[in-house]
């Protein structure tokens, strides 16, 4: 792929975290970097691994492959390869992937001098990850409380986890998640509405055969001062969209963690403080 | 980093206010029992401490020495003896004594009985008794498929009370506002027989007095207009599991594998044996309870004047198995373990105070 003779500027050496100027290049478009390399050295392990559990499994179908974590009487222990130790392998490798991640998009935020905003926000969902498959698992005393990795399997394991306790709705984080989740969506909606809207402004109201001019951030602006009485901004739009995203990650991985380890009875019950509160005649 | 610090302190606002306003959380360990296939969430969990409470507040009571089934036939030695009057005279003894010690501990003999005349009947909860013995021997001698051989006694329900501590009845609390607006259809408030979900309040009528259809789901992915059950049928039968559920201290993946809730093939086996158990629940409030609504006084009905009705809690108290499996009936099994009278009186011809002898003749 050609290097566009601007970005030049911008392809610096240094800003690496671990390694100095050895793996410090490029190949075509993408920055390598020493986490670039272990990002390529856990994922291949994991999705050979992946594909070894496939093989060992019943089927080939894509939907219903599923590597399962081990039994609960493992406990925090090692189990056998086919036995779910396969799966705490995986699991190894895909946090340590996700991590290396993280910390290439860290490099590539000091070589460029930018804040870690991007790295940051990815950071919430690999400790969404985390906490499903690692420290929920340590709370309750079992590896076996992990989900499986396939996509039949891992959707029955979130059913049957979620009517471990009669009814998930009533979880209070889990409904802050939701609520952040479909925020986060009415924001991006709302936003990519009105940029759009201020980028095609259809015909010119003089002259229908001209395309009207492409309308300045006051005309955003306004458009919401108009409806609501207030605009957030331009920046401030995407401050708001970042800090609902990142909620809704943070919460869904709260919502997960209180059930079970900080909440064993079923959700409704857990509103019994509202009932009982000492308001009601 | 200034949205990275407000983002922290609103989380831990947030936190902090939801963890103080509710004081009952949980706290590890948690005890876990894994009843499927590893990795499919097959799991029950119990906090310890709650599970240690459950297990102290089902001890059996301390029994009473064992009659040796001397003497002569209690209906030849005592007056007015209808159900058990072939029993030997010791083994009724000790088994009024039980009933006293399993049931009304505190007022004792006479809550059921004028002490002037044992024999008479004009004490209401005599009669009531004497109904709720025909029960137990019906639950143990036809509902072995959900009592098994471990049975069931007064003590399974009553547990030293007069009234068993779980019954339900008619709910239409909290009072609906009048107008279009207070109407809510018996549902959407914190239903106290369903969880305390917002779920229909009074579902288990449809299901544990009436026959009403308990599996809604569709055998299809996509609707084809065959399944005429809708979002309503869906709630008033979750409405029941959640009585179920509760009054067993169990979660749904106890009796279902959540993936497909209706095929029998992948549900673990004790959903076989809570069918059985809303079949014997249901019978046992059509033929027992309802039938003695007449003679029932209104503190012994709930507040719309129907009699109190046995659910699934009223005997498992929140544990999956009764007073954990711990069977009683071993000393009873000539009383309570086979039927023995099963005609029934007219209830109807009851008169407090005055009735001496209310009898099917």
């Amino acid at each position: 792929m050609a290097l566009l003779s601007f970005e030049r500027k911008y392809r610096v050496r240094g800003g690496t975290l671990i390694g100095g100027d050895l793996f410090d290049y490029w190949i075509g478009p993408f920055y390598v970097g020493f986490f670039g390399v272990t990002t390529i050295f856990f994922t291949v392990i994991g999705t050979v691994l992946i594909i070894y559990g496939a093989a060992l499994g019943p089927t080939w179908n894509i939907w219903q492959i599923s590597i399962a974590p081990p039994d609960i009487s493992y406990g925090l222990g090692f189990a056998p390869m086919q036995e779910g130790g396969l799966w705490q392998v995986i699991t190894i490798c895909a946090i340590g992937a996700f991590v290396s991640w993280a910390l290439r998009e860290v490099e590539i935020c000091r070589k460029l001098g930018i804040g870690y905003h991007v790295p940051v926000a990815f950071g919430f969902a690999i400790f969404a990850y985390v906490t499903l498959v690692v420290f929920r698992p340590l709370l309750l005393g079992a590896w076996g409380h992990g989900f499986p990795y396939g996509i039949f399997s891992h959707l029955d394991w979130v059913s049957n986890v979620a009517y471990q306790q009669l009814h998930f709705m009533y979880n209070p984080a889990h409904m802050i998640a939701v609520t952040f989740f479909f925020t986060t969506v009415l924001a991006l909606s709302l936003h990519g509405g009105l940029i759009l809207s201020a980028a095609n402004p259809g015909r010119s109201r003089t002259n229908f055969r001209e395309r009207a001019e492409v309308k300045s951030p006051e005309y955003e602006d306004t458009y919401f001062r108009d409806t609501i009485g207030y605009s957030i901004g331009t920046l401030g739009i995407h401050r708001l969209g970042l800090l609902l995203a990142l909620n809704a990650g943070f919460w869904s991985a709260v919502c997960i963690v209180i059930a079970g380890p900080f909440w064993s009875k079923s959700w409704p019950e857990w509103w019994a403080w509202w009932l009982n509160l000492p308001i009601w005649i | 980093m200034r949205l990275v610090v407000l983002f922290v302190a609103g989380a831990l606002g947030l936190v902090t206010i939801a963890s103080f306003v509710t004081a009952g959380w949980d706290l590890p360990p948690v005890e876990t029992e894994q009843i499927g296939y590893r990795g499919t969430g097959m799991v029950i969990h119990k906090d310890a401490e709650d599970e240690a409470a459950r297990r102290a507040a089902n001890v059996l009571p301390e029994p009473f020495e064992a009659p040796d089934g001397s003497g002569d036939r209690a209906g030849d030695v005592y007056e007015n003896v209808q159900v058990l009057a072939d029993l030997p005279q010791d083994k009724f003894d000790h088994l009024m004594l039980s009933i006293t010690e399993w049931v009304s501990p505190e007022q004792g003999c006479e809550y059921c009985h004028n002490v002037e005349n044992l024999a008479s009947d004009e004490v209401y909860t005599k009669v009531v008794s004497r109904r709720m013995l025909q029960m137990t021997q019906a639950i143990n001698a036809d509902w072995q498929p959900h009592v098994q051989e471990t049975g069931v006694t007064c003590y399974t329900c009553h547990r030293g009370e007069p009234v068993p501590a779980d019954v339900w009845y008619k709910d239409l609390s909290p009072k609906a506002q009048p107008g279009i607006v207070g109407y809510r259809a018996d549902q959407n408030v914190a239903a106290q027989f369903a969880g305390l979900t917002s779920l229909p309040q009074n579902s288990l009528e449809d299901y544990l007095l009436g026959d009403a259809p308990i599996r809604v789901h569709s055998q299809t992915a996509l609707p084809t207009g065959e399944n005429e059950n809708g979002v309503m049928e869906a709630e008033h039968s979750w409405a029941l599991m959640m009585h179920i559920s509760e009054s067993l201290g169990v979660n749904c993946v106890a009796c279902h594998n959540s993936r497909a809730f209706d095929d029998w093939d992948q549900s673990p086996p004790q959903r076989v044996s809570a069918w059985h158990g809303i079949q014997m629940t249901r019978l046992l409030n059509t033929d027992y309870m309802l039938g003695m609504t007449s003679i029932f006084p209104d503190n012994r009905k709930g507040p719309h004047g129907d009699v109190f009705k046995v659910g699934c809690g009223t005997c498992h108290n929140g544990v999956q198995k009764p007073l954990y499996g711990q069977s009683m009936l071993a000393d009873f099994v000539d009383s309570l373990g086979q039927k023995t009278e099963t005609s029934v009186p007219d209830f109807s011809s009851y008169q407090p105070g005055a009735t001496q002898v209310l009898s099917p003749q």
